[in-house]
């Protein structure tokens, strides 16, 4: 950097230069303010950060190739032993009955007749050896059997030109994907874990198993479907968690 | 006073080198308290961070609006303050390279000097010039800034482990992201302890980099200068 000669410094510089790096210093203080528990839970910091999270929906969708596989893994990787997973103990996750489960349909659908599990499980299934991601960090990679969701919508009549498709689920959860994601070829209707029938603690009768977004964006116990083109809330979306959630 | 012998140290910073400057800080500020949190919800060792020191509301507030101990809130403020990290590393990074800042300042760096002036610093008679940095200084700022891109290179990788599947490969897989992302991330704090401790050791160099300019005591020219 360059030197100038032979400058004197005067006390009025050294005095400007005692104010300035008082004011300095008080910014750092601000910067360390951030840490405080207030910021986070104001509403003009929550409406920057939502729109924020919808600009990453933007840009997630534009990221996400219809095409790109999510990778698979060789089957011995498998967890045998898959966590159980929901905002509530298992004791209390639903348990349904296979003799009166009928799966719903509505929206952009053209047969909107009701499935029961029997029919569902004479759909051609295939297999997936993936790592599912969990939004907080951890990640365990399973076998998931069951049918292309594709393969259900075309059956079904399902106008794909619709921009989402939105689910309920018998715990009250709700969950809505948008539908290039909908008929990427690994996204299933999960009908079996390890080579068994879908435990009822993993969503009995199908669950959703989405291998391109977080575990979260894979809802159990499906009891609806609908196909529409205004976005369907998600259960964690509403508490704040990113809509699109991609990986 | 005598001209021709004795310098005036003065560092000076452009506006556009301050302000990318101050953004990183903040981002990086963000970005840590905000992982650290999410850190916590799924620790990778056998430790977690206080509450206090991570962003992400009150926790317990959090739980009873919205089931979750905040971490929805830190993942909003990590994908937010990831766009202000971006823009202001590549600000940073084309200032830099197009002032010449880079080749001028940073870089002449070789193995030989640092270990003269580490050796130095260890022995605390390293002295600190105003507007020259010794080869210790350049290692730490080259260093972090390589640290800022490995994060941001692991970041990509936790984030979108199916559609940047080859760089989550590189890092030897999502695991190995994770991991990295967190050692660098303790480089970088690690960075900034020191660089504030030594801020606080030599406060002139705050006032270059909040007004522009400070200027210190003259020194005598080492010969040949």
């Amino acid at each position: 950097m360059a030197k100038l000669p032979g400058l004197q410094r005067t006390a009025l510089v050294a005095q400007i230069e005692r104010r300035v790096l008082l004011r300095g210093t008080m910014s750092l203080g601000a910067v360390s303010l951030l840490g405080g528990c207030d910021i986070s839970d104001s509403d003009a910091v929550q409406g920057v950060l939502g729109a924020m999270s919808r600009w990453n929906d933007r840009v997630q969708a534009a990221l996400f190739s219809p095409t790109r596989l999510a990778p698979v893994f060789d089957e011995r990787l498998a967890v045998k032993d898959f966590r159980y997973n929901a905002y509530y103990p298992k004791q209390k996750a639903p348990v349904l009955n296979a003799a009166d489960y009928r799966l719903e349909l509505s929206g952009l659908i053209g047969d909107k007749r009701k499935w029961t599990v029997d029919q569902l499980h004479a759909l051609p299934q295939q297999s997936q050896v993936t790592r599912h991601v969990c939004v907080e960090g951890w990640s365990m990679i399973g076998k998931w059997s069951g049918t292309p969701l594709r393969t259900f919508l075309d059956r079904v009549g399902t106008d794909t030109t619709a921009r989402y498709v939105g689910f309920t689920c018998a715990d009250g959860y709700y969950e809505g994907i948008d539908m290039p994601t909908a008929l990427h070829p690994q996204t299933i209707m999960a009908f079996q874990l390890s080579d068994r029938v879908l435990p009822s603690e993993f969503g009995f009768p199908f669950k959703l198993r989405i291998p391109t977004k977080l575990g979260f964006k894979n809802p159990k116990w499906i009891t609806s479907i609908t196909v529409t083109n205004r976005e369907p809330p998600g259960f964690w979306t509403d508490r704040g968690y990113n809509w699109f959630s991609g990986i | 006073m005598s001209t021709g012998t004795e310098f005036l140290e003065i560092q000076s910073h452009p506006l556009i080198r301050r302000v990318a400057h101050w953004l990183l800080a903040l981002s990086i500020v963000i970005m840590v308290g905000s992982g650290w949190r999410i850190y916590n919800t799924s620790p990778i060792f056998p430790f977690s961070f206080p509450e206090m020191f991570t962003l992400g509301g009150d926790g317990a507030i959090a739980i009873v609006h919205h089931n979750d101990g905040g971490v929805a809130n830190a993942i909003a403020w990590h994908f937010a303050a990831m766009w202000l990290l971006g823009a202001s590393v590549l600000l940073y990074f084309l200032h830099t390279l197009f002032t010449g800042h880079l080749r001028r300042d940073l870089l002449p760096v070789g193995p030989r000097l640092f270990w003269r002036d580490f050796s130095a610093a260890a022995t605390f008679r390293l002295e600190h010039r105003l507007g020259e940095y010794n080869a210790v200084q350049k290692v730490f700022y080259l260093g972090v800034l390589l640290a800022i891109a490995i994060m941001i290179l692991s970041g990509l990788a936790i984030w979108k482990p199916v559609q940047l599947q080859f760089l989550t490969w590189m890092f030897g897989g999502f695991q190995g992201a994770r991991l990295v992302h967190f050692l660098f991330m303790s480089a970088i704090v690690g960075f900034m302890v020191v660089h504030l401790a030594l801020v606080a050791i030599v406060p002139k160099t705050l006032v270059a980099m909040v007004t522009g300019r400070a200027t210190g005591a003259p020194h005598r020219a080492p010969a040949g200068e």
